[in-house]
C-alpha cells in the first residue's frame, strides 16, 4: 500500500542525503519525495510517498526517527488531507489538434504556459488521481516531455503536522 | 548451459583480459572464491584488504591495465575504502568487487553487512549493487568500460551472496550502451585553432603536464610537442616520468615542493599550457598569484576539471594524446628561444641541492638509488618527506616508473603498490622508497611479497619522525613536536621474521654497498637507512604564499 | 579571552573528562595537535588510523566511557571507516574527530580531501561537518550526548583547517537541546505489566540476553530476574559476560555456534524474554522456526529493533536496566521444576566437546587453560574467526564487560588495537588477547604502540596456519575446495615479537601449555604466545545456512 509521510527535518545541509541514503540502504521504495521550506526557516518539510506493507512502514518510521535531523514524522495516509502535485506536460499539437487539447486543459483547469509551433506546454495542479487522469487524456496526442514535482500534502481543518500542538 | 553468478563473474573477468586479482576471502565472497578455484586467473592473497586495493592500484599504474581487487562484505569491503579513495583521487582504473549479504537480508544490519555502495558513492566513478544475476555480465562489462575510459577511476561491484550463487544462462552482453556516459576523445577544432593561435603568439610558453599524460599514454606526443615549442616542461608529482627528467627542456616538478626554476618559469610565463592536470592546490598555492600574466590553455578529458580552480582562457576538452597530435600537426617548430635560454640560467642559478655532512643525507640515498639502478628501476613511494626527495633526486625518464599517491597522499600505499608493480613487471627492479612511519602502515604485506617470491626492495629513510609533519611543526608551530616522534621497531628483525633480508645502514660509506647488496639478492629486502633526523624538504612554498616565494 | 577553535576543542574534551585520545597526526589536524601539546589529556600515538579507532572502541567497551580518536583528512579519515562501522554495528559510543581541508577548498578534490561525512552517513549514529567555529563547542556537547545515550554509537566531527584556526570566545554549553533526538528510557507501564503477567503464567520461559545488558549495565538485574523466576538464560555473543558463565541457570551462547541446550531451549520455550538483543541472523537461523511456539517479549532502547526481524507480542521500548527494575517490582518468586529438569537433561546430553589427545594441540584446550588459570577473571579481547567462537564457547566469563569482541561487523584486526585500548582503560588488570594467525597480521603494527605505551598485554595466537573460519565454511559449503585460505607462508611470530621488544613463547603441546602458559600470563610486561594448534579443527556445533537452530550439526 502507498503511504504519505509528512516529515519535518532540521534545515541542515546534507539532510536530504541522509534521508535518501537511508531509503536506498534499507531497500525502501520511494514513490515520490518533495522538499521545501516551512513556516519556520530552520525547519524543512519532506513529503514522502512510500510503497510498502505495515511492517515496512513501521521500519520506515522508526529508522527515520533515528536520524538526529528528523524532528517529527506524520503518516497522514489515514487522515483527511489535501494534497497537490504540479505537472508540466509538453504535447504535440499542430493547429488542427490544438482545439481539442485546449478543451482537455479546460476540463482539468490546466493552464497553457507555453506555445510552440507544433507543441503546447501545459501546467496542471491537483491530487494524484487528477494528474494521472490528465496525463492519460493527453497521451493520445503524443507527450514529448513530462515532469512532475512529487506530491505535497497538508491535513485538513485544525489539525497540524507542524511543530505546534494540535488544535483539537 | 546454466552458470552461477560467480562463474559468470569469472568468465566476464577473463573476457576483459584480467589475469591477476588481489584479494582476501570471507563468508559472503565464498561463491566467488569457489569459482576462482577452477579459473585461469592468478589470485594474490594479501594480508589486509587495504593491501589488496593498493596492490591492484600499483598493478594498474605500472601496466596501464585495470587493477582488480576482491573482498568479502562488511569489514572486508570497508577495508578497501582508503584504497578506492586513493585510486579515485589519482584517476586510476580499478574494479573492486565485494561480497554482500544475500538480497533478502539487505538493510537489516545483518552480520557483516555494510552499505558499501552508499559508503563509496563519493569516492568511486560509479558503483553497482547487483540485484539480479541476469544483469551481472552487462554490469561487469560496463564497470570495466567506465573504469578505463575517459578519465579513469575506480568502479565497485557489490555482489550479494544469492546473486553469486544464483544461476542463469550466460550470454555475452555485447557492446556497452550508456546514454548518461559519453566521452569526447577528439577535441573541438575551434578550440584547437584558438590554442594554436595562442601558442604562436606566445613568447614565454610553459607546459604544465600531469597524470593525464600518463593515463593517455601521451609521453611521445608530449616530447614532440615540447620540442616543437622549445617550451620548458614542468610536471606535477603525478606527471613525473611523463616527460624525460633528463631532457634539457625539463624543469622538474612544480608546486609547493617544486624546483625553484619550475615555479619561476610558471610565474613568469605568458602562456601556460596545462596538459592533463587539475590545478591542484599543492601546485597552485595562492591562486591569484599563480601564472598571473599567462594566458591559460587547459587540455583535459574531464570537462569538470576545466575552470574548477583557475580561470581558463582556452579550454580544450579531449584526450591528451589526440589533442597533442592535433596541435603538433598545426604548428611550426621554433628554432630558437630566448625564454629557453633564460630557463637554463635559472636552472644553473637555483639548482636543487642539499648540504652534505658526515651523516647520511636522505637526498644522497635517493641519488645513490638512482646510480645503483642506472635509473632503470620502478620506484614507488609512501607519503612524506621521503616522497618529495624521491621526486627530486631520482630522475624519471619513462612513464609509469614513478608510482606514488598524489591526490590522497596515503601513507602505506607504496609497499603494497610495489607488490602490484612487481607482478605487472616481472624481472624489473622495484623499489619502495619509504618513511619509517609510512612503512608500518602496511608492513604485514611482507608476507605477501615473500610468499609470492616478489623481490621488492624497501628503502626506509628512517628519521625517527613523522618527518613531513614534524617539518611543519618546526616551521609553523614553533618547533612544538606534538606526537610526531616515533618509537620504532627493529626493522631488520621484522624483515628476518618474514624470511626477507634486513640491512641496517648507519654510515654514509655503507649506503652504496648496501644498495648493491640489496639489488643482488633475489628476495625482498628491507633497507633501514638511519638518516639525518631533522632534515627538511626544500625548497618549499609556505602555505598561502605565491609559488615563486619559496623558502630554502 | 579568545582562543582558536582547535584550542576550544581540547578544552571541550577536558570538560567532558576525556582522559585519553587515540590518534595519528597530519596536516589538516595540526592545529588540534598543537593545542594538545599542553593539555593534560593523554594522547596515544598509534601506527595506523585503524588502530586508533579500534583502540578507542576497546577503551570504550572496557571502561563504559566514550572513546575518542582523531585523524587527519583524506587517508587518515578513510582509514577510520572500518573502525567506525565496527563500533556502529556493536553500538559502541565513540566521538571521532577528523581534520578537513579549509572550507574554501571543500568540494574541489583538494589535496587529501574526502567527503568523510558523506562516506560515514551509513555507519555513524550522526555526523557533523563544522562550518562555523562558534558552533564547535555546541557540536561537541551534542556529539558526546548522542554517542553515549539511547542506543550508543559513533559520532564523527569533521573540522576544516580554517575553522580550527578561527578564534572564538570559549563557552561550553551545559545542556543539550536536540528536538530530533529524545531517547526513551522508561518502559511503558502497561506493557511492563503485561510482560509480568505473561511471565507469571509461562511454563517454559527463556531469557535471551544481548549486548544491551552490558550497554545499560544491567547484569545485576538480569541475575535477579533469572533467579526470581527461575528461568534459564542464554546469551548472544555480544551479551556474553553479562551473566555468570558458571551459573546453573546459564545455557551458554545460542545461535549459529551456540550450545545445543541453548538452541533447544529457545526452540521449545513458550515465552522468550529478549533483553537488549537484536535477533541477528546469526542467532535466529531459519526465522520461521525460531522460537516457534513462544510469546515474545522484547525490551530494547531502540524502537527500530523491535519487530525488525521477528514478530514481537509485547514490545517494551526503554532502557533495559530501568525496565527490569520495574518489572522485578511486579514479579513473584517462581519455581517450576519440570522445565528446568528438561534444560538440565539437555545440558547433560549435549555438552560442548572436542576430541583431545590426537597428538596435536587443540585450540579449545588452550582456552580452557586460560579460563582455569585466572578463574574467568581476565578481560578477554578477541579477533575474528574460529578462535573467537572457541572463546565464546569455552571461556566462562565472570565479570560483566570482560569480553571485548567484534560481533556485528566481525572485523579481523580489531583484536590487537582493541586490547591496547582496553589495557589503557584498565591499567591494573589482566588483559588477554586471543587472536588468530590471519587476524593478528591485519593490525600487527600496533605491537609498536603496545611497546611504546609499556602495556602488559598477553597476546595468545591460536596459530592454525589457515583462515580457519573460512576454511571450515569451504569444507561445509564448497566440498572442501580450499581456495585462498591456506597461508603458504607465515612470519616467524617469535622473531616478530622480538623486533618490537616483546617477550614470546611458542607452545606446541598440551604439556607445554600446562607448563608455560601460567608463566607467560604471570610475566609483568607484554608477552606474545604463539600456540601451534591443529589446523583441521572445526567450530562445533554449527547451524547450516537456512536451517533451524534446533538442527545444529557437527562437522
Ligand atoms: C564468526 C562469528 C560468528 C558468530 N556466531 C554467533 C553465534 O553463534 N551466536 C551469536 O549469538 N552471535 C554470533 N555472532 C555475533 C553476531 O553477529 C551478533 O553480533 C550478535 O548476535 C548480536 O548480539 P545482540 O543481539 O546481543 O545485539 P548487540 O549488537 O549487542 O545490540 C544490542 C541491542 O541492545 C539494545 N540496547 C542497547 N542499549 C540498551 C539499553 N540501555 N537498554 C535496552 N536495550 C539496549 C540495542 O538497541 C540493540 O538492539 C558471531 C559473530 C562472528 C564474528
Ligand atoms: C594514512 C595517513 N595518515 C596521516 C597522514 C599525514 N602525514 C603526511 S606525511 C606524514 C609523515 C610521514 O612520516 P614518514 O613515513 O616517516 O615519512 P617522512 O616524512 O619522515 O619521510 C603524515 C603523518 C597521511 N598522509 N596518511
Ligand atoms: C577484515 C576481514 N576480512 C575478512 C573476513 C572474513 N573472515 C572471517 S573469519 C576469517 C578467518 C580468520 O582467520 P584467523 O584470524 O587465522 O582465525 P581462525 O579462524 O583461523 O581462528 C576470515 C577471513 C573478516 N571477518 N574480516
Ligand atoms: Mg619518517
Ligand atoms: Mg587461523
Amino acid at each position: 500500500m502507498r503511504h504519505t509521510l509528512a516529515v519535518l527535518v532540521e534545515n541542515n545541509p546534507g539532510v536530504l542525503a541522509r534521508v535518501a541514503g537511508l531509503f536506498s540502504r534499507r531497500g525502501f521504495n520511494i514513490d515520490s519525495l518533495a522538499v521545501g521550506r516551512t513556516e519556520s526557516p530552520d525547519v524543512s518539510r519532506m513529503t514522502i510517498v512510500v510503497e510498502g506493507d505495515e511492517r515496512v512502514l513501521e521500519q520506515v518510521n522508526k529508522q527515520l526517527h533515528k536520524l538526529v535531523d528528523v524532528i517529527k514524522i506524520n503518516d497522514i495516509t489515514a487522515d483527511e488531507y489535501v494534497d497537490r502535485e504540479l505537472v508540466l506536460i509538453k504535447v504535440n499539437a499542430d493547429p488542427a489538434q490544438r482545439g481539442e487539447v485546449m478543451q482537455i486543459a479546460d476540463v482539468f483547469r490546466a493552464r497553457i504556459v507555453d506555445l510552440g509551433r507544433k507543441t503546447v506546454t501545459l501546467e496542471c495542479t491537483g491530487n494524484d488521481g487528477k494528474i494521472n487522469a490528465f496525463e492519460e487524456s493527453l497521451r493520445p496526442y503524443g507527450i514529448k516531455e513530462l515532469v512532475r514535482t512529487g506530491k505535497i500534502a497538508m491535513l485538513r481543518g485544525t489539525k497540524y503536522t507542524g511543530l505546534q500542538e494540535n488544535g483539537d | 548451459m546454466k552458470k552461477t553468478g560467480a562463474q559468470i563473474l569469472v568468465e566476464s573477468l577473463l573476457a576483459e583480459g584480467v589475469d591477476t586479482i588481489f584479494g582476501y576471502p570471507g563468508g559472503q565472497a565464498l561463491p566467488i572464491y569457489d569459482a576462482l578455484y577452477d579459473a585461469d586467473i592468478r589470485h594474490i592473497l594479501t594480508r589486509h584488504e587495504q593491501g589488496a586495493a593498493h596492490a591492484a592500484d600499483g598493478y594498474a599504474r605500472a601496466s596501464g591495465k585495470p587493477g582488480v581487487c576482491l573482498a568479502t562484505s562488511g569489514p572486508g569491503a570497508t577495508n578497501l575504502v582508503t584504497g578506492i579513495a586513493n585510486a579515485y583521487m589519482d584517476s586510476i582504473p580499478l574494479v573492486a568487487i565485494t561480497g554482500q549479504v544475500p538480497t533478502s537480508m539487505l538493510g537489516r544490519d545483518s552480520f557483516q553487512e555494510a552499505d558499501i555502495t552508499g559508503i563509496t558513492l563519493p569516492i568511486t566513478k560509479h558503483n553497482y549493487l547487483v540485484k539480479d544475476v541476469n544483469d551481472l555480465a552487462k554490469i561487469v562489462r560496463e564497470a570495466f568500460y567506465i573504469a578505463t575510459t575517459g578519465r579513469p577511476g575506480p568502479v565497485l561491484i557489490d555482489m550479494p551472496r544469492d546473486v553469486s550463487a544464483g544461476e542463469t544462462d550466460y550470454t555475452d552482453p555485447g557492446p556497452v550502451h550508456l546514454p548518461g556516459y559519453d566521452i569526447k576523445k577528439d577535441p573541438d577544432p575551434e578550440q584547437v585553432a584558438r590554442a594554436v593561435r595562442a601558442i604562436e603568439e606566445a613568447e614565454r610558453p610553459v607546459i604544465y603536464a600531469g597524470g593525464g599524460v600518463i593515463n593517455a599514454n601521451a609521453h611521445v606526443e608530449l616530447l614532440k610537442f615540447a620540442e616543437m615549442l622549445l617550451a620548458p616542461v614542468a610536471t606535477t608529482l603525478m606527471g613525473l616520468g611523463g616527460f624525460p627528467g633528463n631532457h634539457p627542456l625539463s624543469v622538474g616538478m612544480l608546486g609547493m615542493h617544486g624546483s625553484k626554476y619550475a615555479n619561476y618559469a610558471v610565474s613568469e610565463c605568458d602562456l601556460l599550457i596545462g596538459v592533463g592536470v587539475r590545478f591542484d592546490d599543492r601546485v597552485t598555492s595562492k591562486l591569484e598569484a599563480f601564472a598571473p600574466n599567462a594566458t591559460v590553455v587547459h587540455i583535459d578529458i574531464d570537462p569538470a576539471e576545466i575552470g574548477k580552480n583557475v580561470g581558463v582562457d582556452i579550454p580544450v576538452v579531449g584526450d591528451v594524446r589526440a589533442t597533442l597530435r592535433e596541435l603538433a600537426g598545426r604548428l611550426q617548430p621554433r628554432l630558437a628561444s630566448r625564454w629557453r635560454d633564460k630557463i637554463q640560467t635559472w636552472k644553473k642559478e637555483y639548482p636543487i641541492e642539499f648540504e652534505e655532512n658526515g651523516r647520511i643525507k636522505p637526498q644522497e640515498v635517493i641519488r645513490e638509488i638512482y646510480n645503483a639502478t642506472g635509473g632503470n628501476a620502478r620506484i614507488t613511494t609512501e607519503v612524506g618527506q621521503h616522497q618529495m626527495w624521491a621526486a627530486h633526486y631520482y630522475t624519471y625518464t619513462r612513464p609509469r616508473t614513478f608510482i606514488s599517491s598524489g591526490g590522497l597522499g596515503t601513507m602505506g600505499f607504496g609497499f603494497p603498490a610495489a607488490i602490484g608493480v612487481q607482478l605487472a613487471c616481472p624481472g624489473e627492479t622495484v623499489i619502495d622508497i619509504a618513511g619509517d612511519g609510512s612503512i608500518q602502515m602496511n608492513i604485514q604485506e611482507l608476507a605477501t611479497a615473500v610468499s609470492h617470491k616478489l623481490p621488492v626492495k624497501i628503502a626506509i629513510l628512517n628519521n625517527g619522525f613523522l618527518g613531513m609533519v614534524r617539518q611543519w611543526q618546526e616551521l609553523f608551530y614553533n618547533r612544538r613536536y606534538s606526537y610526531t616522534e616515533l618509537d620504532n621497531p627493529d626493522f631488520v628483525k621484522i624483515a628476518e621474521a618474514y624470511g626477507a633480508v634486513g640491512i641496517r645502514v648507519d654510515k654514509k660509506s655503507e649506503v652504496r654497498p648496501a644498495l648493491d647488496e640489496a639489488l643482488r639478492v633475489d628476495k625482498p629486502v628491507v633497507l633501514d637507512f638511519q638518516i639525518e633526523r631533522e632534515e627538511n624538504v626544500l625548497p618549499m612554498v609556505p602555505p598561502g604564499e605565491a609559488i615563486n616565494n619559496m623558502l630554502g | 579571552m579568545e582562543i582558536t577553535a582547535a584550542q576550544a576543542l581540547v578544552k571541550c574534551l577536558e570538560k567532558e573528562q576525556v582522559e585519553v585520545i587515540f590518534g595519528y597526526p597530519g596536516g589538516a589536524i595540526l592545529d588540534v595537535y598543537d593545542a594538545l601539546y599542553h593539555s593534560p589529556i593523554r594522547h596515544v600515538l598509534v601506527r595506523h588510523e585503524q588502530g586508533a579507532v579500534h583502540a578507542a572502541d576497546g577503551y570504550a567497551r572496557a571502561t563504559g566511557k566514550v572513546g575518542v580518536c582523531m585523524a587527519t583528512s583524506g587517508p587518515g579519515a578513510t582509514n577510520l571507516v572500518t573502525g567506525i562501522a565496527n563500533a556502529y554495528m556493536d553500538s559502541i559510543p565513540l566521538v571521532v574527530f577528523t581534520g578537513q581541508v579549509p572550507t574554501s577548498q571543500v568540494g574541489t578534490d583538494a589535496f587529501q580531501e574526502v567527503d568523510i561525512t558523506g562516506i560515514t552517513i551509513p555507519v555513524t549514529k550522526h555526523n557533523y561537518l563544522v562550518k562555523d567555529a562558534v558552533q564547535l563547542p555546541r557540536i561537541i556537547k551534542n556529539a558526546f550526548h548522542i554517542a553515549a545515550t539511547g542506543r550508543p554509537g559513533p559520532v564523527l566531527i569533521d573540522l576544516p583547517r580554517d575553522v580550527a584556526q578561527t578564534r572564538i570566545k570559549f563557552d561550553y554549553p551545559d545542556s543539550v537541546n536536540l528536538r530530533g533526538y529524545k531517547p526513551t528510557y522508561r518502559g511503558h507501564p502497561n506493557k511492563i505489566a503485561e510482560a509480568a503477567r505473561l511471565i507469571g503464567s509461562a511454563a517454559r520461559p527463556v531469557i535471551y540476553a544481548g549486548g544491551g545488558i552490558l550497554n545499560s549495565k544491567a547484569s545485576r538485574e538480569l541475575l535477579t530476574l533469572a533467579e526470581t523466576i527461575n528461568a534459564p538464560v542464554t546469551n548472544t555473543f555480544m551479551g556474553l559476560s553479562s551473566f555468570p558463565g558458571d551459573h546453573p541457570l546459564f545455557l551458554g551462547m545460542l545461535g549459529l555456534h551456540g550450545t545445543r541446550a541453548a538452541n533447544l531451549a529457545v526452540t521449545n520455550c513458550d515465552l522468550l524474554i529478549a533483553l537488549g538483543a537484536r535477533f541477528d541472523d546469526r542467532v535466529t537461523g531459519k526465522l520461521a522456526e525460531f522460537a516457534p511456539n513462544a510469546t515474545v517479549v522484547h525490551v530494547d532502547i531502540d524502537p527500530a529493533e523491535i519487530g525488525k526481524n521477528v514478530q514481537v507480542h509485547v514490545p517494551i521500548v526503554g532502557d533495559v536496566k530501568q525496565v527490569l527494575r520495574e518489572l522485578l517490582s511486579r514479579l513473584e518468586k517462581k519455581q517450576d521444576t519440570s522445565w528446568l529438569e528438561q534444560i538440565e537433561a539437555w545440558k547433560k546430553q549435549y555438552p560442548l566437546v572436542y576430541r583431545r589427545g590426537e597428538g596435536e594441540l587443540k585450540p579449545q584446550y588452550v582456552i580452557e587453560k586460560l579460563n582455569e588459570i585466572n578463574g574467568g577473571n581476565a578481560v578477554v579481547v578477541t579477533d575474528v574467526g574460529q578462535h573467537q567462537m572457541w572463546v565464546a564457547q569455552y571461556y566462562r566469563f565472570k565479570r560483566p564487560g570482560s569480553l571485548i569482541s567484534s560481533g556485528g561487523l566481525g572485523t579481523m584486526g580489531f583484536g590487537l588495537p582493541a586490547a591496547v585500548g582496553a589495557q589503557i582503560g584498565l591499567p591494573g588488570e589482566l588483559v588477554i588477547l586471543v587472536t588468530g594467525d590471519g587476524s593478528i597480521q591485519m593490525t600487527m603494527q600496533e605491537l609498536g604502540t603496545a611497546m611504546e605505551q609499556e602495556l602488559p598485554l598477553k597476546i595468545i595466537i591460536l596459530n592454525n596456519h589457515v583462515l580457519g573460519m573460512v576454511r571450515q565454511l569451504q569444507q561445509v559449503y564448497c566440498d572442501s575446495r580450499y581456495m585462498a585460505v591456506e597461508f603458504k607462508f607465515h612470519p616467524d611470530f617469535e622473531t616478530l615479537a622480538r623486533a618490537y621488544g616483546i617477550k614470546s613463547y611458542t607452545l606446541r603441546t598440551e604439556k607445554e601449555v600446562d607448563q608455560l602458559l601460567p608463566e607467560a600470563l604471570g610475566s609483568p610486561g607484554p608477552v606474545l604466545v604463539n600456540c601451534l594448534v591443529c589446523a583441521a579443527e572445526n567450530v562445533n556445533p554449527i547451524v547450516i545456512a537456512g536451517k533451524a537452530i534446533s538442527e545444529a550439526v557437527d562437522c
